[in-house]
């Protein structure tokens, strides 16, 4: 299918998912992403795959275990409460080394929170989302094409690297719809040797396992883990950068505040203010060299985020605060208008660097 | 001629278990059974967080480490990804399965899922140095009971067999013990038939097996037999709690 079809962000998940070889999918109810568990409760069966509804979310996370642990590919989703019920697990999987997509479709917080859409579990999910030091590739789509392109990347780059690949995405991203194209994507083919498929009797045993108790044994695990996260920082940056070339004052924002923010660029440009914006789509690993760069050139950063300021951190450190980060922000469910960062820019826009 | 030896699917190491453990036996009578139905080579084992939690070093077949509770789940994920060609089973103790993995454990069998489940129920927490379990006898004292299980408190033991077999999923729930040679031979025939139930995939199957800890309950390993006959089976009755085969089979 490479016609463009009119699709939900989380039905484009679901079925880019199917195509990019996904054959089982465990997840528990919970707005706003259910319509992912829909869709695959309705494929699934069709294409001889695996929809399984779990009794919780911490029992879904571990069937995503099991499957991962046998080197299929294999994906969960939730929203926010349920991410937490999941942290045990994306704990597990990365101190075993197992691939696997995490799909969570934000909703405002703390505690069981609302349900419309919110950005606040970027440090959740950049800075670990678990016990232990660890990290996940979080992807961060802007529109429904790039829920579905993101979702066949995080599955290749989850068994490129051995690791959770999770999309953080946001409420309006899951419900809005969009005309995508949906096309099957070759699949890389990486090394499994590792999996638990039975030994046949004709090769040793596997151990999927995170347990370590040598001290020495576990630390070394750990740096090599973080050898391999390197690696990944070097590769696999991704962003988007929009009228950046003659910015003055640069706005970073992520997923639905990334398009907020691209109208109030536009409505800047016509006031005369040389305003641009910097979208990250790897919120980990962070794109830093292109903040740093523009630290040099800008007279100061707007965060524009659906949260109490917290992708502002990671800004702050990739431009080692050589220009001030000021934060533009809706919470609780509520997203910026493109008149408020509008007005973010005037409030701190001081006329240019030169 | 009968040669007694080492089973093939139970690794050549020394096990780490306390001495007079039954986890020893119950690993033999395992690995026999994997051995004896020739599924070595398609079986991936599941070892739980607790004293069996090094299980995985000690059966030759793949196995996986699962967080604590989480084994059935994981064994769900592991039977779905190829539910014709593996063959799979859990090793829980009492706080693993019983407590922190209730949930894990009823839905499991709720579902009917074809794995095979072999539960081992010594009334403590051994790994963390004896606490009260799930199965705890009243009265009985740990480190967390220290002057016995007040029923008035902390509430009464949980029969698993008792209450799995009350699930319409449950395909075969029943509870053997090891303290002695007649129930070891129970023992293993439940253990060979829950592998062979999965074979032919006729669903969930649980084997309870009450077992000793004469470390945290501090008692030789004799005693500890003795106290498994006066205490434990008396409150924990063996028998086959749920057989859905024999059921349908006698209606």
């Amino acid at each position: 299918m490479s016609e463009k079809v009119l699709m939900k962000g989380n039905e484009a998940i679901a079925e880019a998912a199917i195509l990019a070889g996904c054959r089982h999918y465990f997840g528990y109810p919970i707005t706003p992403q259910t319509e992912i568990a829909a869709y695959m409760a309705k494929k699934m069966p069709k294409i001889g795959g695996c929809f399984l509804q779990a009794e919780s979310e911490v029992a879904a996370i571990n069937m995503v275990y099991g499957v991962a642990g046998t080197g299929k590919r294999v994906m969960t989703s939730s929203s926010s409460p349920g991410i937490s019920l999941k942290a045990e697990g994306l704990s597990y999987l990365a101190g075993s080394d197992l691939p696997s997509l995490v799909v969570n479709v934000q909703r405002g917080g703390p505690g069981l929170g609302g349900i419309q859409p919110s950005q606040s579990d970027y440090f959740q999910a950049t800075k670990g989302g678990g016990h232990g030091d660890f990290k996940m590739i979080v992807l961060a789509p802007s529109s429904v094409q790039e829920m579905a392109d993101l979702t066949i990347k995080g599955f290749d780059l989850a068994e490129k690297y051995r690791m959770t690949a999770m999309i953080l995405a946001d409420g309006t991203m899951g419900q809005m719809m969009e005309p995508v194209t949906l096309e099957a994507p070759s699949v890389n083919e990486y090394d499994k040797s590792w999996a638990v498929t039975g030994t046949k009797c004709d090769r040793k045993k596997n151990i999927i396992n995170s347990l370590s108790l040598v001290p020495e044994e576990l630390e070394k695990l750990n740096f090599a883990r973080y050898e391999r996260y390197k690696a990944i920082e070097e590769n696999e940056v991704m962003y988007e950068e929009y009228m950046m070339e003659d910015a003055e004052i640069c706005i970073a924002a992520f997923g639905i505040a990334a398009r907020v923010a691209k109208n109030a660029i536009n409505a800047a440009r016509k006031e005369g203010i040389k305003a641009g914006l910097i979208r990250p789509i790897t919120l980990w690993p962070f794109p830093n060299e292109v903040f740093k760069k523009a630290a040099d050139k800008v007279e100061s950063f707007i965060s524009v985020e659906l949260s109490m300021g917290q992708m502002i951190e990671d800004i702050r450190l990739a431009s080692e605060c050589k220009k001030p980060v000021y934060l533009c922000n809706r919470v609780g469910g509520m997203i910026p208008s493109p008149e408020m960062v509008l007005e973010s820019i005037k409030a701190h826009y001081k006329g240019g660097t030169k | 001629m009968v040669v007694f030896d080492k089973p093939k699917s139970l690794a050549d190491v020394p096990l780490h278990y306390c001495p007079g453990c039954t986890h020893g036996i119950i690993h033999r009578l395992v690995a026999e059974t994997i051995d004896e139905l020739g599924i070595e080579g398609k079986t991936i084992g599941v070892a739980p967080v607790g004293c069996s939690v090094l299980a995985y070093n000690y059966f030759t077949c793949d196995m996986v480490e699962a967080a604590h509770g989480r084994a059935p789940a994981v064994a769900t994920g592991l039977k779905r990804s190829d539910p014709d060609n593996h063959i799979v089973f859990t090793y829980q103790g009492d706080g693993d399965l019983a407590s922190i993995g209730m949930a894990e454990t009823v839905h499991a069998a709720a579902r009917n899922e074809n794995i095979t489940i072999i539960f081992v129920n010594n009334a403590i927490y051994g790994m963390t140095g004896g606490q009260m379990a799930p199965t705890s006898l009243p009265g009985q004292v740990t480190q967390t009971s220290p002057y016995g299980r007040d029923t008035n408190h902390c509430g009464f033991p949980v029969k698993v067999s008792e209450m799995l077999s009350q699930l319409d999923g449950a395909g075969y729930i029943e509870r053997v013990a090891v303290n002695n040679v007649k129930n070891v031979r129970n023992a293993k025939k439940a253990i060979k038939k829950a592998f062979q139930n999965q074979i032919d995939k006729k669903g969930f199957s649980l084997i309870e097996v009450v077992s000793t800890c004469p470390t945290n309950w501090g008692m030789t390993p004799e005693k500890a037999l003795e106290w498994v006959e006066e205490k434990m089976i008396p409150y924990y009755p063996l028998g086959v709690y749920k057989d859905r085969d024999a059921d349908s089979k006698a209606e």
